[in-house]
């Protein structure tokens, strides 16, 4: 009969099947006993640019000195195309061993989730990685087993380099309105009102890109919150209860919808682009520059010694907060069949002495190594960045709170700076997004 | 072997097929094509309708959720005026460059312009030139303190006018669609051109004869005759206005706020930014079936009156 055939054929095949497996085991089993050969690392990373690549490369070749038993076999990928084919490369059938798998949902999240992500703890133990980096710093590279937390858990990444917003300022303009730098945030205030009083354009700044209005509002929520709250906000620490609907969310905002109104922002931001803002910056169009640490170099170039850097000064009595973090970080495939190689090599990039490569390519270093850096911006911006990572005083950015945040976050800011929504409504849009994700 | 057939109308005894009559091993010849239609357009279109039924990040196994996808594209405000704002930008896209296309040929085609090729290409330039580079362009165009518009606007004293075009929650859409009008405008102008040189002589004499001016002669010749070209330039120019991705993308990325979000800008953002691969796939399946349904709509329009 049919029926009796079916069940046999099953059997057949299940016992086949079996056999095929404990082959297969039985061939991986001999494997590592073998002579100790050469191991081949596939690295997927995205230092493409200027100094970046520059660090890489020198950073690879010394490994390769150091290490002749491993074998980078390197992969660069712009941004965009690493985002892009990680996912699909991570779970196919020959992920790449090391990997830049960027911070929060976008990433991270996601792999952590479907397993794809080997946790770095006992590597982290057996190389002293904790004490390498400041407390915020390595909340970013951390999740729960099911991705549900982030910021607590198990560590599924290092970085290698450093970011920090701050205030770039125009030295001579600051110069000719009599005006130091500012050291509280009042006196930045003030600051802003005597640019605008002497005719010039006081913070430059272009929102038609959407991003940088996170920038924007971030740096002055900082001055209104604790790091405590702001971090437990975007961590989701305690179980997504902590509520952006508070009084120091919408004084920021009232706050930064004033500075629009007193005209504290280049005419017209609303369509003006990122990169046309930060250049008309370095054509010396505009007193101060909300920004981050990557424009360095470009700034550098365009005015020379006329251009400074600070962190957004705190109130009296304040802590100091700002809004940084780190490169991509570097993570472990968890089908990775030589993870210890990987390890070494993730330790390697982050020595002391390769903090230093890091920093003669005029990168920023995420651990708390002490470089030497050029003299000039860079050492404005290297200072500023070592004072707020050793102080713990780096928080990440506001989209990394829920995978929606980004489009949430970037069309709330350009709402609230047009007046087209209150400080309160635009807080509760933010917390909605929040909730809807903590809930689910 | 020999394939069955249908028994035909009328037929008493089995008649001889004359020569050319559809037989079904024409099926046969059709297969390769089909294969390749199948494999690289039907089956992707199945897949995604598949996904579209699921909630997937790319990852982990995917949930079947139904239709919940396609309710939320009912619910969710912001995905609604999304397929809005697509609707605003047929009317530039489309109505638009059509209508102004009309206008010109209406009028080059009574008489003969001198360097008339010259004009055809300049007004088909758009066409040829990138999105993103016009998308580039255009937003240069736009810039609030050193653009070419509002410096003109200045210029001229219209100093109140000058805004920034694409940062203004009013005006960001209308400017977006402006582009898609300088675009699209040259592509319908070309069409109709050549479909006025195959209109015969005869019937713009015939209407001169019975004594019809400038106007009739539009209405009474050129538009009946320009039926067809009209239909390919709608179905054209509606379907770049419903799939419209980079100029929005490179323009303003949908902002300011959510005021220039199309569907197709979505579909990228929550396929490759968001991980909400179902939803992307739900939003791209209607995309397709609402073009589907407007060209055919179109068409069907422009085949009713041609008897």
């Amino acid at each position: 009969m049919n029926e009796r055939r079916v069940p046999k054929l099953a059997v057949g095949l299940a016992a086949g099947v079996a056999l095929l497996a404990l082959a297969g085991l039985g061939a991986a089993g001999t494997q590592p006993t073998s002579k100790r050969a050469t191991v081949t690392l596939l690295v997927w990373d995205q230092e493409v640019r200027g100094g970046q690549a520059a660090a890489i490369k020198k950073l690879n070749a010394d490994f390769q000195k150091k290490y002749p038993s491993i074998k980078i076999n390197r992969v660069a990928k712009s941004f965009t195309d690493l985002q892009a084919t990680l996912k699909l490369a991570a779970s196919g059938p020959n992920p790449p061993d090391v990997v830049e798998a960027n911070n929060g949902y976008s990433a991270m999240g996601p792999l952590v989730k479907a397993n794809l992500l080997l946790s770095l703890n006992s590597y982290a133990a057996r190389y002293g990685w904790r004490a390498r980096y400041s407390t915020g710093l390595l909340k970013m590279n951390q999740f729960t087993a099911d991705s549900k937390k982030f910021g607590t858990g198990n560590i599924y990444g290092i970085p290698m380099t450093g970011e920090v917003v701050g205030v770039y300022y125009n030295k001579a303009k600051l110069r000719k309105l009599g005006l130091k730098v500012p050291t509280t945030f009042a006196a930045f205030e003030q600051a802003i009102t005597k640019a605008k009083q002497g005719g010039e354009t006081p913070i430059q700044f272009g929102n038609l890109d959407k991003w940088p209005g996170i920038h924007e509002y971030e740096e002055v929520l900082l001055q209104y919150v604790s790091r405590a709250y702001a971090r437990s906000f975007i961590f989701g620490s305690g179980g997504g209860k902590t509520n952006f609907n508070s009084r120091g969310a919408i004084a920021a905002a009232a706050k930064l919808q004033a500075w629009v109104k007193a005209g504290a922002f280049t005419n017209g931001y609303a369509g003006i682009g990122y990169d046309p803002s930060w250049q008309a910056f370095g054509k010396g169009n505009g007193v101060f520059l909300i920004s981050g640490s990557w424009l360095t170099a470009d700034l550098k170039k365009a005015l020379g010694n006329d251009v400074g850097f600070f962190l957004l000064p705190p109130a009296k009595g304040k802590q100091l907060a700002t809004l940084g973090g780190e490169g991509l970080p570097w993570a472990i495939s968890s089908k990775s069949k030589n993870a210890d190689a990987a390890a070494t090599y993730l330790n390697f990039l982050t020595t002391n002495s390769s903090m230093q490569t890091v920093a003669n390519n005029g990168q920023l270093t995420a651990t708390k190594a002490k470089v030497r850096v050029p003299s000039g911006l860079d050492t404005e911006v290297y200072n500023a960045w070592t004072k707020a990572n050793r102080t713990d005083a780096i928080v990440p950015y506001l989209d990394w709170a829920t995978p929606t945040m980004y489009d949430t976050v970037t069309a709330a800011v350009q709402e609230l700076m047009a007046g087209k929504a209150t400080p309160s409504s635009f807080a509760k849009k933010i917390q909605s997004d929040y909730s809807k994700f903590h809930s689910s | 072997m020999r394939l069955r057939r249908p028994a035909r109308l009328g037929g008493g005894a089995a008649r001889v097929e004359p020569p050319g009559a559809p037989r079904h091993v024409a099926y046969l010849y059709l297969l390769p094509a089909l294969a390749i239609y199948a494999a690289f357009v039907l089956a992707p279109l199945g897949h995604t309708i598949w996904l579209s039924l699921h909630q997937w990040d790319g990852l982990t196994p995917a949930t079947w959720v139904g239709l919940d996808n396609y309710s939320e594209i009912l619910h969710d405000g912001a995905l609604r005026s999304a397929f809005e704002h697509s609707f605003v930008l047929i009317v530039f896209y489309a109505v638009i460059p059509v209508s102004l296309a009309l206008v010109l040929v209406g009028a080059l085609s009574r008489a003969s312009v001198r360097g008339q090729a010259g004009f055809r290409t300049v007004l088909f330039l758009p066409q040829v030139i990138p999105m993103v580079v016009v998308a580039v362009i255009w937003r240069m165009i736009y810039a609030p303190g050193d653009g070419p518009l509002n410096r003109a606007l200045r210029g001229i004293g219209l100093d109140s006018l000058a805004r920034p075009w694409l940062g203004d929650f009013d005006l960001a859409l209308p400017a977006v669609g402006v582009v898609g009008t300088w675009v699209m405008s040259g592509l319908a102008f070309v069409l109709f051109m050549a479909g006025v040189q195959k209109i015969p002589q005869s019937l713009y004499d015939a209407a001169r004869v019975d004594g019809a001016g400038p106007l009739r002669e539009f209405f009474a010749v050129t538009l009946p005759n320009l039926r067809g070209e009209i239909a390919v330039a709608l179905t054209l120019t509606t379907i770049a206005a419903l799939r419209n991705f980079d100029l929005v993308y490179i323009t303003t990325q949908g902002g300011p706020g959510d005021s220039t979000s199309v569907p197709a800008f979505q579909v990228y953002n929550r396929a490759f930014q968001l991980g909400q691969i179902g939803s992307a796939a739900a939003i791209g399946f209607t995309l397709a079936c609402v073009i589907f349904v407007i060209a055919f709509a179109i068409t069907r329009i422009a085949d009713r009156g041609q008897t």
